[in-house]
């Protein structure tokens, strides 16, 4: 208990001591995606630390020592806010930390599903670049020094979210207005939805854990039959037999998988934010496009 | 209007269909079973199911990923291990087969969870593994039904030895061998019943429809046939009558159906010809010669 106690205090002073000019900013995100906003902002002057890795569900999250320790030594915390990390409270005083917390979401005017805010925001590329915006201001503010090199990185990675916005809307500009309705597993798109004029259906609330009722399903199946809606999409995580079973009885296309709330490592298909938006919207397009 | 409330939700959606036959098939294999286990005071044993299951779900998760089909078959390898082990070590030793289970389970939870985290991802393995008894497809379906097939058959073959084995078992020692046997048996076909009812319909259900509608019984019937026989129809009158409730309230399907059986549980509590307590307060008259 002691010997812990000395090394957790260890720890600290070191995470807390005034950083040499060259040394790089020790930061920690809260899941892949911000850790991707950071990597492209920081460059090579931050060292980027992701608690909920590629692939993990940042819904239903546990922390582990490792995690603890992270955040001892972090001198920025970045996280997304609108109460999408409910256990960070309680992991920030078990970690004793005086890292800055920097709330991505910050600025953005969040949706509201049923009375919370629904924390997918990063679904809409025009928040992407808010997002990273937030970022770049922390890292100017806790390291001066490299301030022109974030503010260049930021500057180059924002012109190249909003090219993609672009891209986005023109292709869901080729789809013909009434073929732009989709459905999902859980409200992850409820921003990108808002944003790109997509009409969006979910059985299942903000959160991956909620379960649905018979009523729920058999209304999104009289709206999917009567709107004549065109496929439904799976998500990465989850169990995808309940949209098979929409599909099934209402004659809609399972259009393929759509990624919300993770990316996927180095070999996967979507190891970073741009190349997520741009899987999800050459997913979308290719089922709802005739 | 009657009409509406009750049958018309069956006949216009497939899924509800299929959401019932799943639930008369899990209650005609689940409800035996659940007395059985009232009966050895192990009642609480499917909850510790559920958890003792996670390494063998980690271990297929690690070496094909999300794939359903090697999660629940390491599933039930793993629920198998835990079950055998804690039945052995109640028969050999002094342990009772209550906190030996609980050791076993225990420890294989902790195992999975290590197993988990050394791939590095938090997915809530059991979360994805539990499946949702409005999302059955053929292949579930038919688990399902097979599943309550193999259970009325290992049951019937094996009723006479189990049936002593769970009242008298010093008796049946001294008189066959038979008793290991059912007594191993019938755990085993708790495990296979409660992976595939997990991976089916989710812990609540498969654990629920087991144990609810044996306590129900209990409070109607004195004797074993009769006992199953209420059990397994109020499991199936529970299953309709949830989903009929999950479809006009919006409350989620598994959960309502649980807790229209814990209603009819709470009333033969009340009313039961068995020891009920208003039974119990106001006695039937005695019949004098």
């Amino acid at each position: 208990m002691r010997r812990w106690r000395l090394l957790l205090g260890l720890a600290l002073s070191l995470g807390a001591s005034p950083l040499h000019a060259q040394a790089r900013l020790n930061v920690v995100a809260s899941f892949s995606i911000l850790g991707d906003f950071v990597k492209n902002v920081g460059g090579d002057r931050v060292d980027v630390t992701t608690l909920v890795g590629p692939d993990g569900d940042v819904h239903v999250y546990a922390p582990t020592p490792a995690d603890v320790r992270k955040i001892a030594d972090a001198k920025l915390l970045v996280i997304n806010g609108f109460g999408l990390e409910g256990w960070l409270p309680r992991l920030l005083q078990a970690a004793g930390s005086k890292a800055t917390i920097v709330t991505a979401t910050a600025g953005i005017a969040p949706l509201k599903a049923g009375s919370d805010a629904d924390p997918h925001a990063w679904q809409s590329v025009a928040n992407a670049e808010t997002y990273v915006a937030n970022i770049r201001d922390a890292l100017v503010a806790a390291d001066p020094v490299d301030a022109d090199v974030f503010r260049q990185n930021a500057k180059a990675y924002r012109a190249k979210l909003e090219a993609l916005d672009g891209e986005v809307r023109q292709a869901i500009g080729q789809i013909a207005e009434s073929r732009r309705r989709m459905i999902s597993t859980h409200d992850a798109f409820g921003y990108f939805a808002a944003r790109y004029g997509i009409a969006l259906i979910a059985p299942v609330g903000v959160s991956t854990e909620a379960e649905p009722s018979a009523r729920d399903i058999a209304k999104i199946i009289g709206q999917v039959k009567t709107e004549h809606i065109p496929a439904v999409f799976l998500e990465r995580i989850g169990d995808p037999r309940l949209m098979r079973r929409i599909s099934e009885e209402t004659g809609a296309k399972v259009g393929g998988t759509l990624y919300s709330d993770s990316l996927t490592d180095e070999k996967g298909e979507v190891p970073t934010y741009i190349d997520m938006v741009r899987h999800n919207i050459r997913t979308l397009t290719s089922a709802l496009a005739k | 209007m009657v009409y509406d409330a009750l049958i018309a939700p069956f006949l216009e959606f497939e899924f509800m269909r299929r959401a019932l036959a799943a639930v008369v098939a899990l209650s005609l294999g689940a409800a035996p079973i659940g007395v059985f286990l009232m009966l050895r005071r192990m009642s609480l044993v499917g909850d510790a199911m559920a958890h003792a299951i996670l390494p063998g779900a980690a271990v297929g998760f690690l070496l094909s990923g999300l794939n359903l089909f090697a999660m629940t078959a390491g599933g039930l390898i793993a629920g198998f291990t835990v079950a055998l082990l804690a039945g052995v070590v109640a028969r050999v030793t002094d342990l009772k087969e209550d906190a030996s289970l609980a050791t076993f389970y225990l420890a294989s939870l902790a195992l999975g969870v290590t197993i988990v985290s050394v791939k590095g991802t938090n997915i809530d393995l059991l979360h994805v593994l539990f499946g949702n008894i409005l999302a059955m497809d053929d292949q579930t379906l038919l688990v399902v039904a097979f599943n309550a097939t193999l259970t009325l058959i290992v049951l019937a073959v094996i009723y006479r030895p189990l049936v002593i084995e769970s009242v008298d078992p010093l008796f049946l020692r001294t008189v066959s061998r038979a008793g290991s046997i059912a007594h191993l048996t019938f755990l085993a076909l708790v495990v296979v019943n409660l992976v595939n009812g997990f991976q089916a319909l989710g812990t609540l259900l498969a654990v629920g429809l087991m144990i609810l509608p044996a306590g129900i019984a209990r409070f109607w019937s004195r004797e074993l046939t009769g006992m199953i026989t209420i059990a397994v129809a109020s499991a199936i009158l529970s299953g309709y009558a949830g989903l009929v409730l999950s479809f006009q309230t919006r409350i989620p399907s598994g959960p309502a159906i649980i807790l229209v059986s814990a209603a009819l549980y709470v009333l033969s509590i009340l009313f039961g010809n068995v020891r009920g307590i208003v039974r119990q307060l106001f006695p039937a008259p005695h019949l004098e010669a």
